[in-house]
């Protein structure tokens, strides 16, 4: 049974969204005009019903400076990849021979399915990664890495999707896993002060809270 | 005079494109296996589409064209990485890919400790 309360909760969760298949609506047509608004929203509640899946849980939380600045960086970053990419093809002589790349573990701190995503899909279009695969229990990213070659790179790489991460939550993530964040590098600090394995036991802290926030109070599948 | 300055920016902007996606074009040839083919088939030609785009906006400057720029921007963007992720995930799963031009294969590693669920 769900409530009167939850329902409405639900409703202003799925909001931002609904409002953002209206925008696209109009993005789409490339006017703003009153009928493309209606039949926007029309669309937009449609497509709601019809194509039903569970609710994205979002933090409802956004800082606007900061999301700007992850946006620019991004757009820097393709740019970057592209260039990287396009000049390990088009280089003149031929490949090094021996290893050049690697299929790495990340275990990002967030326990938010929409971070985890937009993680994802910012580190598959920053240079040189692709995600290979992804293990939501854990939030944890496989990606493929081009261009490595030895384990240190491999840990400035990981450290560089771990900031991602950062600037991820930072912009429009939880209070929850901005206070993981933060305990993370508090213990990580201790950790370091006290000479400890710094990587496990920041690590071990993350996984503290774990499944709780998966459970998705929309899923269909619970009421019965 | 605002003409050159057009001129250059088109120039500057289709002929990037262009490079861009003829890099990705030569890394799907050269790139030694599926896994590194996946890096040329999204990254350059992100960039090139953003630059192509971004030109065609330049030129007609309306509203309509720059928000459809935006759109197409975004929607390549985001939909790119997932195919990318598909193939990936199937070619590393049935092993289509070459385990000596990796350093480390931990999504490997963790299928065989198994503590990975489905």
């Amino acid at each position: 049974m769900t409530t009167r309360a939850e329902r409405r909760a639900a409703l202003l969760n799925q909001l931002p969204l609904w409002l953002g298949l209206v925008f696209l609506w109009m993005l789409l047509w490339g006017s703003f005009s009153w009928l493309n608004l209606v039949t926007g929203a029309v669309l937009a509640s449609l497509v709601s019903v019809v194509f039903y899946l569970p609710a994205v849980q979002l933090s409802g939380r956004i800082n606007p400076a900061r999301t700007l600045g992850f946006l620019l960086r991004l757009l820097g970053d393709i740019v970057r990849a592209s260039v990287q990419v396009a000049w390990l093809a088009l280089r003149p002589f031929r490949r090094p021979a021996g290893p050049d790349s690697a299929i790495i573990a990340v275990p990002l701190r967030t326990r938010s399915d929409l971070i985890l995503t937009w993680t994802a899909v910012a580190t598959s279009i920053v240079p040189g990664s692709i995600v290979v695969d992804t293990d939501r229990v854990s939030s944890t990213l496989y990606l493929h890495v081009l261009g490595v070659r030895t384990h240190a790179q491999i840990d400035h790489f990981r450290a560089s999707v771990l900031a991602t991460e950062r600037r991820i939550v930072g912009a429009f993530g939880s209070r929850e896993d901005l206070e993981r964040l933060a305990l993370g590098d508090t213990v990580a600090a201790v950790a370091a002060a006290t000479g400890a394995a710094a990587g496990d036991v920041s690590r071990a802290s993350a996984r503290d809270g774990d499944d709780r926030d998966r459970r998705n109070p929309d899923d269909p599948g619970e009421e019965a | 005079m605002t003409d050159v300055i057009g001129d250059v920016v088109t120039a500057v902007l289709v002929l990037s494109a262009a490079l861009m996606c003829l890099a990705a074009g030569v890394g799907l040839l050269r790139f030694p296996d599926v896994l590194s083919r996946l890096h040329a088939a999204t990254k350059p030609q992100i960039f090139g589409l953003i630059a192509v785009t971004a030109d065609v906006a330049v030129n007609n400057f309306t509203l309509g064209t720059v928000t459809l720029s935006v759109a197409i921007v975004a929607f390549q963007a985001l939909t790119a990485p997932m195919a990318a992720h598909l193939i990936a995930r199937v070619a590393h799963d049935t092993d289509r890919f070459r385990p000596e031009l990796l350093i480390v294969d931990e999504l490997g590693r963790a299928n065989r400790r198994g503590d990975r669920g489905a």
